[in-house]
């Protein structure tokens, strides 16, 4: 990866009061915004969406011109959870639950015979920019995969802490740089003519993209969250097999290339794995320890789907349609070169 | 340390499941029928028991029960 440890990301553009006030106080330039504007906020809106991306992004990369003690400053931890609050309030309204665990990884293992999610799509008719705008989006996330999950270690033990530590350093690339599986989706991306820089398309991504990547963020960050973590964690690894050998099937129809190829098809193998893992010995492990957190598991397997599904529907609604998914004009011309 | 027996005299984990992969703790060697051996150095692998999956001898997840929803 090109990206210079040295040069953080450039701030995003703002989408609204939100995070035009965010943005401003990061930079030392302008008051948070009022407690009117985060209560008036669409909650699944752009604006609430990158304030709060804009306030979990310190605790990864920080934002160049922002002071890295930024991180901790009192009256901006009072915002951001003004906007957690808000967020998870409404996907703990909204997502749809199960009555326990088991039946939230029961559902989780039945596979569709006719798919209609985004992963099927791309696999059957796909075209080459619809991959790239899909990578340009999952960039958010792939570019720091399973960083945010790394802060649920120190609030696991015994059977819990040692399996999900060993999924981590698989995602980690097992101790070689060259497999770390962020480093492989940059391969994927110079396969697919993308830039790699850390962060180059947070203005491109979608609120429903913005999202997911905030949910684990949300989960991360939380002691009081371990165990939605360890939710959205299983519910990630159970889906991403079949996934992503439709995924990796998409990048050979469009001819993406090796690296696109491989890093799909590493995830089918790696995942077959790990899905077993968590379920047997992170979920296993720590309802074992804290049967109390089953409720809580339960609730993060959902809410991955519920804002998984969100961000499916609205890359469908707008390829559908014939339009990009992606925020910018600029991208969307990017995108549409194949 | 007598509390640490050292790797080489830990016998080498397999989990069993009714439905599902085998579970083998890796790195792992695997003869096929033809006689190549394929391997991996992964910390634990997944070895297909449907001979449904098309990265055979890895699971694949093809496994899975499949519903028309």
């Amino acid at each position: 990866m090109p990206h210079d440890p040295h040069q953080e990301p450039a701030l995003p553009s703002a989408r609204g009061p939100v995070s035009v006030a965010v943005g401003e106080y990061l930079l030392g330039t302008g008051a948070l915004p009022r407690h009117e504007s985060v209560a008036g906020a669409d909650v699944y809106g752009d604006d609430l969406q990158l304030a709060l991306y804009l306030c979990y992004e310190l605790h990864y990369r920080g934002f160049a011109g922002v002071p890295a003690e930024r991180e901790w400053d009192p009256d901006l931890l009072r915002t951001r959870a003004a906007l957690e609050h808000r967020f998870l309030s409404a996907l703990r309204t909204d997502t749809p639950a199960h009555d326990s665990v088991e039946d939230a990884v029961a559902d989780l293992l039945v596979e569709p015979v006719e798919g209609t999610g985004v992963s099927h799509f791309l696999s059957k008719e796909g075209e080459l920019w619809q991959v790239r705008e899909y990578a340009a989006q999952r960039s958010l996330y792939h570019l720091k995969e399973a960083d945010p999950h790394a802060w649920v270690l120190p609030r696991l033990w015994g059977r819990a802490k040692a399996g999900m530590a060993a999924v981590e350093f698989d995602e980690f690339g097992g101790g070689r740089p060259e497999r770390v599986h962020a480093r492989l989706f940059a391969d994927l991306m110079t396969d697919l003519d993308l830039d790699t820089t850390y962060g180059h398309y947070l203005d491109d991504a979608c609120a429903e993209m913005l999202a997911t990547v905030n949910l684990m963020s949300l989960l991360g960050l939380h002691r009081s969250l371990r165990g939605a973590l360890v939710g959205h964690f299983a519910a990630v690894e159970i889906t991403s097999s079949p996934g992503s050998r439709r995924l990796a099937d998409a990048m050979r129809r469009t001819g993406a290339g090796p690296a696109a190829e491989h890093f799909y098809d590493e995830h089918v193998e790696a995942d077959a794995v790990h899905e077993q893992v968590v379920r047997h010995d992170v979920i296993g492990g720590l309802l074992a320890e804290e049967p109390h957190l089953a409720a809580d598991v339960a609730f993060g397997i959902d809410a991955t789907g519920f804002v998984e599904d969100r961000l499916g529907e609205r890359l469908l609604d707008d390829w559908r349609a014939g339009r990009s998914s992606l925020r910018t004009r600029q991208a969307s011309e990017i995108s549409h070169i194949s | 340390m007598p509390n640490s027996p050292s790797d080489d005299e830990r016998p080498c984990r397999v989990r069993i499941q009714h439905r599902g992969p085998l579970l083998v703790e890796g790195p792992v060697e695997v003869e096929l029928e033809d006689g190549s051996t394929v391997a991996s150095d992964r910390f634990r692998v997944a070895l297909c028991t449907c001979r449904r999956s098309k990265r055979y001898p890895w699971c694949d997840t093809s496994h899975r029960e499949r519903k028309r929803l």
